[in-house]
């Protein structure tokens, strides 16, 4: 028996929601970066896909996740293999992976940033980290994103300032690629959740949390989304999950990645 | 055959321009100690092939950089590098910026002496259209584009280790070994730290040969020095020194790298600049990062 929870947390909602993002994924390593991405795939891996695999972050994969948080090096870590840097782009270029980042930008494509913003490549205006393992990941398999906050400035109108992860653009299509080659899943914002389903590989408005309207996703969108399907609402966390979530991160870390922490349900 | 040699002594083998790879990962195990060499040389005009940290940054603030081949420069907890950034925002660097992976075909490459890896990494991103001289090809076994990523060759490869007898074994017990073998293999001249020289002896059992990852023909020269990965970690010995990387990252924004340099590293040894950031005892008490 589940029973959903009458009082929760924006966090908690959108740990929910993302971890949702790995069900029926079967035996593929769930990367969440982040505090947020991070929970949600430790959830999935505790409820709607336990084949799901994960490391510490660092060199070990786990048969349990880590808690995010209060945990102590001497008590140890469920480990079932060695899976040090190296060895994770034999897993990535496998494809048995899912990976749930937060880009700095997204565009109408599905392609994302973390590089730099503005400027040219010689001169960028911001440097940022670098592409990181954007493109490789993109290519080699599924990714989801996390957006902490809905605005134009991650929905960015065009395209991303440096493009670090292939999407559904068809200019930019390698000789020989498809569509189906290409592997966005799932979108969870503060505001809703969203896939890369509409009309030719279109945003799409899946579901709005609690008290958001579509024209908040609108108006915070730097470009088109489909939103001519049936909406529901995001699913409200059940007490089960809550539980779940709190022995992962029992000091409550991930009520520190949204500004003000807000309730989730903001009707 | 003794490989042991000063610090000076191994960085006396770069020249200006030459390529040098840096092993470690962002705040991870990086050889900072000959770093901190380079600091002090007047070497000038080196292209970096790292996954960056800290020994990027500061080699771009000093000047010592014409070119950086990365994926990321990032101290992890303080995501953006504080200099890496001022040299990229006042275009006083060139770059190849790749993926992580791309970085190791490029390694593998140069190490197996072939020209190219082929790889679908890259692929409809701005890596191929921003480096003009990485190549997407066709394949003689199918009709798709390929980016053929060519060989990383290096100069010099610069890595810190756990461990190491005169002969160059070297051996590396932390969790992760990073990429560390393959910029060793890639490199024409390997130079290893270590925390500590041992007798060959040291390696007889499988338990401490297995952690061997790369045979001693491919280091050149082993150089003493303890804690010289500081102030990026060494596990399991000691964890990255989160307050220095913080006076590290304020320094930008206020008198800027040239009196950090010279309060810790300008004009000083490394006894000296051990002192400087409190003591070895104090280095080897830093705490193992939890994630």
């Amino acid at each position: 028996m589940t029973t959903t929870a009458t009082e929760y947390r924006l966090c908690e909602l959108m740990i929910c929601a993302a971890a949702e993002s790995f069900a029926g994924n079967g035996e593929v390593l769930a990367t969440g970066i982040g505090v947020i991405p991070r929970l949600a795939a430790s959830l999935a891996m505790k409820t709607c896909n336990t084949d799901l695999m994960m490391t510490d972050s660092e060199a070990w994969m786990l048969s349990e996740p880590n808690p995010v948080s209060g945990r102590n090096l001497n008590e140890g870590q469920k480990q079932e293999s060695w899976m040090g840097f190296s060895r994770i782009f034999n897993n990535v270029w496998g494809g048995k992976r899912h990976a749930l980042v937060g880009p700095s930008q997204i565009d109408q494509f599905g392609q994302t940033n973390i590089s730099a913003l503005g400027g040219t490549y010689r001169q960028p205006k911001v440097q940022m980290l670098g592409v990181r393992g954007f493109p490789g990941n993109s290519i080699s398999h599924a990714n989801s994103f996390y957006v902490p906050a809905h605005s134009k400035r991650v929905f960015v109108e065009g395209e991303c300032d440096v493009v670090c992860s292939i999407g559904y653009n068809a200019e930019r299509l390698p000789r020989g690629y498809s569509f189906d080659d290409i592997d966005i899943r799932r979108v969870v914002t503060d505001l809703c959740v969203m896939d890369w389903c509409g009309p030719n590989h279109q945003l799409r408005l899946v579901s709005l949390h609690p008290g958001i309207t579509v024209q908040q996703v609108t108006d915070n969108t730097g470009f088109e989304v489909h939103t001519g399907n049936e909406l529901t609402t995001t699913a409200a966390p059940t007490i089960e999950q809550l539980a779940i979530i709190t022995a992962l991160d029992p000091v409550g870390i991930r009520h520190k990645q949204l500004s003000d922490n807000p309730m989730g349900d903001r009707r | 055959m003794n490989k042991i040699v000063s610090a000076e002594q191994a960085i006396a083998q770069i020249s200006d321009g030459m390529t040098v790879g840096i092993g470690g990962w962002g705040p991870r195990r990086k050889p900072m100690a000959l770093i901190r060499e380079i600091l002090r040389s007047d070497l000038k005009d080196l292209t970096i092939v790292a996954y960056g940290g800290a020994d990027v940054g500061m080699l771009c603030a000093a000047g010592k950089v014409k070119k950086v081949i990365f994926a990321f420069v990032s101290l992890d907890f303080i995501p953006l590098e504080p200099y890496f950034r001022e040299a990229r925002q006042n275009a006083s660097i060139e770059v190849m910026e790749i993926d992580e992976g791309m970085l190791l075909l490029g390694l593998r490459a140069a190490a197996w002496k072939i020209p190219f890896i082929p790889t679908s990494v890259g692929l409809g991103t701005d890596v191929i259209k921003n480096n003009s001289d990485l190549a997407v090809i066709s394949s003689p076994y199918d009709e798709k584009d390929w980016v053929a990523m060519p060989a990383l060759k290096l100069d010099v490869a610069l890595v810190h280790v756990d461990k190491a007898d005169s002969r160059g074994v070297c051996q590396i017990k932390g969790p992760d070994l990073y990429m560390d073998d393959w910029f060793a293999r890639a490199a024409a001249v390997t130079i290893a730290s270590s925390e500590d020289i041992v007798e060959s002896d040291y390696f007889s059992s499988s338990d401490e040969a297995r952690y061997v990852h790369w045979e001693r023909s491919e280091t050149t020269a082993v150089v003493h020095l303890p804690c010289g990965a500081h102030p990026t970690s060494c596990a399991p010995l000691y964890g990255f020194d989160v307050a220095h990387f913080k006076t590290y990252n304020a320094s930008v924004k206020e008198a800027g790298f040239g009196p950090y340099c010279d309060t810790y590293i300008a004009g000083k040894d490394e006894q000296e600049y051990q002192q400087a950031v409190g003591g070895l005892d104090k280095i080897k008490s830093i705490p193992l990062p939890i994630y």
